[in-house]
């Protein structure tokens, strides 16, 4: 196990390198010269060109592009056009609000999606499963952006159960955590039925009924734990789209988080900030992969050697 | 690794050995009798329609700007109500369909036209190919959710366009893994290796060969993935970094309903109607496909 | 051989059904046989002849829909499993009466240790604490003949062979001292040498436990190693019942003799296998009248159109075929002239 964490860190490097790689060209792409936009309207050419080697940009490509690297390393995330302060400050102020709002909608996921799902598997084909399916596909269509509204405007503005925006109390976080986390709840819940539906076929059960024990053990204590293997690789993926639906939920709810600071900096061309915000946001969820495929492997290595 | 065992109820017989009708037969066959994916596929087909009629069924021009009349609630005249600039909801609502569908087909055809020659190329040649392309698309993977589009959107510049073409590559990972598996599959069957005895080029095994076996998956996929490039379209243009105004998009109009969620609510629940609908039947009718295609599930 | 012919098991008349989409599948028709304490009996047949079928109705551990007992007894000490409640059974199985597959492999959990799951069927019906349970499951490893008890108790299905498995699986089974143990096909996945330990452990067992097995298998050479007496399934009906020695014997119903006559033997110079022509018929569509009719060298007309009954000829065996009864018209023969 170890070795193979280590094997995983070090595969992590070049998928590191190469998102620092698309996150730079991406940023060549910017039409304009990003000298002559900084320096705004009518500067002299003087003050372009001293713009320009400050930032280092009289420079060939691949040369800007080591910088860069080096920087990143080090923790240089460059400074915020706007606000002029280091990127990498900007982004650690807003970074907590976010990783709270993700962790409280992985909850949502995993506790929402697998309830349902065990009901759906143990009572195949009745109403309550049949329910469950339809407002699990429901769930994967809706627009998140969308559904946070809706959310507001019933529990916020006419029930005002909920505060309409913002970010402090746990009264802040169920709003955006539930429109956060529905979809993934729903796909949670689908996985987690054909993967229980899998298990439930399995010869081990049918030796379990036939050792006597009662439906409830057979279900929580044998089925379950198999069929969490598969659950935890579609958990795993859905971190992803969460952290990259943190920027449409953080918008709508009006969150400071990382995704909102990232929109705000797209509206205002303030690129360093998108840049550092897409970087730091990739590595988190490079590293919640890995985390993610230690525990699969944690779980599949009796099914794996068979 | 899933063995075949023994069911309890083992005496049900596999019914006897039926002549094979033709394999797309049989899936035609089973995806007409999935009620559930012809509602998806016909929600699918509606959408279709409108958007190719959308000119000629329209009751008003989605652009007219009519002042005296903005923010109406629902009527005979504006089914759906006007904005805050007077135009008629239901018709931009119907144009917008034209917006989504496009940026859908336009953005999946970019996904998977990359997607599946990067997971042929690195299914079929394997070794140094295989790593290099496989750590590109790793690279891909590595941006959460629409964070690589909306970077690419923040590059290139906001509108409808640039939004087709942050989707679409934000889609060529995921075809390019399942083509890559697919194709690793395909590969080693042994007919592969009869073509090529027979003196097959590559470009030919790889194109007439191992292709159209590998289709089923990649329309699957397609089909799913088209719920996703629309819900990602509509919500990049929700940001304001897609199709700018005054394009009817949808996600552009919830965007803009949004302001006037307590006083004219239904401004934004329209388009999100729209847009979840049609997601729901592109999800609807990529299950049933993949249902239909499973060899394993029962006729 | 069984000292007391004390009956512990009587089935009578067993039928169990499935209901599906397709029709009715009658797999179990009406199936008699009974078992005594201390005795072994064989259940044999071919695939899809409906004896899993039986030993699963047994236990009630049929999927319930599609599948139903529909009819019939089955006596335990007395008293009837069928209008048994669920929990009721609860009790029985694993307890009184356990069970073991033919799939070692696939049969334990893989998340659990193999002490655990035997530890988990001590805990439950012996209702001991979890040390006592350990350790007892740590002894029934030992019986069972697994080298290392301690350490092996604490190791997964997948770290064990499938010898070794199937013996845990015996060991989860007896571990609450059953009364009846029903074996299904327990040799068949594995190796022809592991097949003659485990059923020399079964044997031995059985012997010092003085339970009572119901040992299922279309291998003949199982019955001959293992069994007292055999009911041997056809279609969903038992066939010919007899003891083992009148098995091999004196083969009554052309089945049974089929089932002989296509065993490659090692003392005869024999040109080619002798296969029984025809097929097993189908369950959702049996023959009216005696169900092997149509591949049965002497059918006549009354084999075709009247079920024969399970009746007991002159030795003692029951044999249900025409041939034995006074309504043959065709001359009656024995095995020995029919060329066995």
């Amino acid at each position: 196990m170890f070795v193979y964490i280590v094997r995983r860190l070090l595969q992590m490097i070049p998928v590191l390198l190469g998102v620092i790689l698309v996150v730079f060209l991406i940023m060549q792409m910017v039409p304009g010269d990003p000298a002559v936009l900084l320096a705004g309207e009518g500067a002299s050419a003087e003050t372009i060109a001293k713009i320009r080697t400050q930032l280092g940009l009289d420079q060939p490509v691949m040369v800007q592009y080591f910088h860069y690297v080096t920087d990143v390393m080090t923790g240089d995330l460059g400074t915020s056009l706007r606000s002029n302060l280091p990127v990498f400050d900007e982004i650690m102020a807003r970074l907590p609000a976010t990783i709270e709002l993700a962790i409280a909608s992985i909850f949502v996921t995993v506790v929402l999606g697998m309830v349902a799902g065990i009901i759906s598997a143990t009572k195949q084909y009745s109403a309550a499963d049949i329910t469950i399916m339809i407002v699990a596909l429901l769930g994967v269509s809706l627009p998140s952006f969308w559904l946070g509204l809706s959310l507001i405007y019933y529990f916020s503005v006419k029930l005002q159960w909920f505060p309409v925006a913002g970010w402090g109390t746990w009264k802040h976080m169920v709003l955006p955590a539930i429109t956060l986390g529905t979809a993934g709840a729903a796909i949670v819940a689908r996985m987690t039925r054909s993967s229980m539906l899998d298990v439930v076929r399995q010869d081990y059960i049918r030796t379990a009924r036939a050792k006597g024990l009662r439906e409830q053990v057979i279900v929580y204590k044998h089925a379950l734990k198999n069929a969490l293997i598969p659950i935890i690789t579609v958990v795993g993926l859905q971190f992803g789209f969460l952290l990259g639906g943190t920027v449409l939920v953080e918008s709508v709810f009006a969150i400071n988080g990382l995704g909102r600071l990232i929109v705000d900096a797209i509206r205002m061309r303030d690129l360093p900030v998108v840049q550092g915000g897409v970087l730091i946001a990739s590595v988190i969820f490079v590293f919640v992969n890995l985390l993610v495929d230690v525990l699969y492997r944690y779980f599949n290595k009796r099914i794996d050697l068979n | 690794m899933k063995v075949e065992f023994a069911p309890t109820n083992q005496a049900l017989p596999s019914k006897a050995a039926a002549a094979r009708p033709g394999r797309w037969r049989t899936f035609y066959r089973k995806l007409r009798k999935n009620k559930l994916a012809m509602v998806g596929g016909f929600i699918v087909l509606f959408y279709i329609v409108i958007a190719l009629l959308a000119p000629v069924i329209a009751p008003h021009d989605p652009y007219a700007i009519d002042l005296v009349n903005k923010l109406k609630p629902p009527s005979a005249d504006h089914w759906m109500g006007t904005d805050d600039k007077g135009r008629d909801v239901l018709s931009r609502l119907l144009y917008g369909t034209r917006l989504s569908m496009s940026v859908g087909f336009v953005a999946v055809f970019i996904g998977a036209f990359f997607g599946i020659i990067l997971g042929l190329l690195s299914g079929y040649y394997g070794k140094w190919v295989d790593t290099v392309i496989s750590r590109v698309i790793d690279v891909l993977l590595a941006f959460p959710g629409i964070l690589l589009s909306l970077a690419i959107v923040s590059a290139l510049g906001p509108n409808l366009f640039n939004v087709m073409v942050a989707v679409g590559v934000f889609s060529i990972p995921v075809f390019a893994r399942i083509v890559r598996g697919s194709t690793l599959t395909v590969k080693k069957l042994e007919y592969i290796d009869a073509i090529r005895s027979l003196g097959a080029n590559d470009f030919t095994i790889i194109f007439k060969h191992i292709f159209p076996n590998i289709l089923s998956p990649i329309i699957v996929q397609a089909t799913m993935r088209l719920a996703t490039a629309i819900l990602s379209a509509a919500g990049l243009s929700f940001l304001g970094l897609g199709a700018q105004p005054p394009l009817p998009e949808w996600g552009a109009m919830l965007s803009n309903g949004r302001d006037f969620l307590f006083t004219a609510p239904y401004l934004a629940m329209f388009p999100g109607l729209a847009i979840s609908t049609l997601v729901l039947g592109f999800n609807i009718f990529g299950d049933g496909l993949r249902d239909a295609l499973d060899p394993r599930m029962k006729q | 051989m069984p000292g007391q012919q004390e009956k512990i098991l009587d089935v009578r008349n067993l039928q169990t059904h499935f209901f599906t989409d397709d029709g009715v599948s009658k797999a179990v028709d009406g199936v008699d046989f009974s078992l005594n304490k201390g005795e072994t009996l064989g259940l044999v047949g071919e695939s899809g002849c409906g004896k899993s079928i039986t030993s699963l109705s047994i236990l009630r551990l049929i999927a319930s829909p599609p599948g139903k007992i529909v009819g019939g007894e089955i006596l335990f000490k007395g008293q009837d499993l069928i209008a048994k409640s669920e929990a009721e059974m609860r009790k029985i199985r694993g307890n009184e009466i356990s069970m073991i597959f033919q799939e070692p492999m696939t049969s334990l959990n893989p998340v659990y240790t193999v002490g655990e799951q035997i530890a988990e069927v001590l805990r439950l019906h012996q209702n001991m604490g979890r040390k006592e349970a350990w350790e007892k499951a740590v002894d029934m490893l030992r019986l069972v003949g697994i080298p290392s008890p301690e350490k092996r108790a604490t190791q997964e299905p997948h770290e064990l062979s499938g010898g070794m498995r199937q013996r845990v699986m015996i060991a989860m089974a007896l571990a609450c001292r059953p009364e009846i143990l029903i074996a299904d096909e327990p040799t068949t996945a594995l190796d022809v040498t592991i097949q003659a330990q485990i059923l020399e452990l079964m044997k031995k067992l059985q012997a010092e436990m003085g339970m009572s097995i119901i040992m299922i298998t279309h291998d003949l050479g199982v019955v001959a190693e293992t069994c007292d007496r055999v009911a041997v399934m056809y279609a969903g009906k038992v066939v010919e019942y007899t003891t083992a020695k009148n098995l091999f014997e004196n083969p009554k119903h052309p089945y049974t003799i089929g089932l002989m006559n296509s065993l490659p033997r090692l003392d005869e110079d024999v040109e080619e296998l002798v296969a029984i022509k025809g097929n097993v018929p189908s369950p959702f569509n049996m023959p009216t009248g005696c169900r092997f009719a149509p591949r049965c060298p002497h059918a006549t007309e009354l084999c075709h159109s009247k079920l024969p009954e399970l009746l007991t000829s002159d030795d003692g065996s029951k044999v249900r075929c025409w041939m034995y009864t006074p309504e043959w018209d065709g001359a009656s023969k024995t095995a020995t002239e029919m060329g066995v």
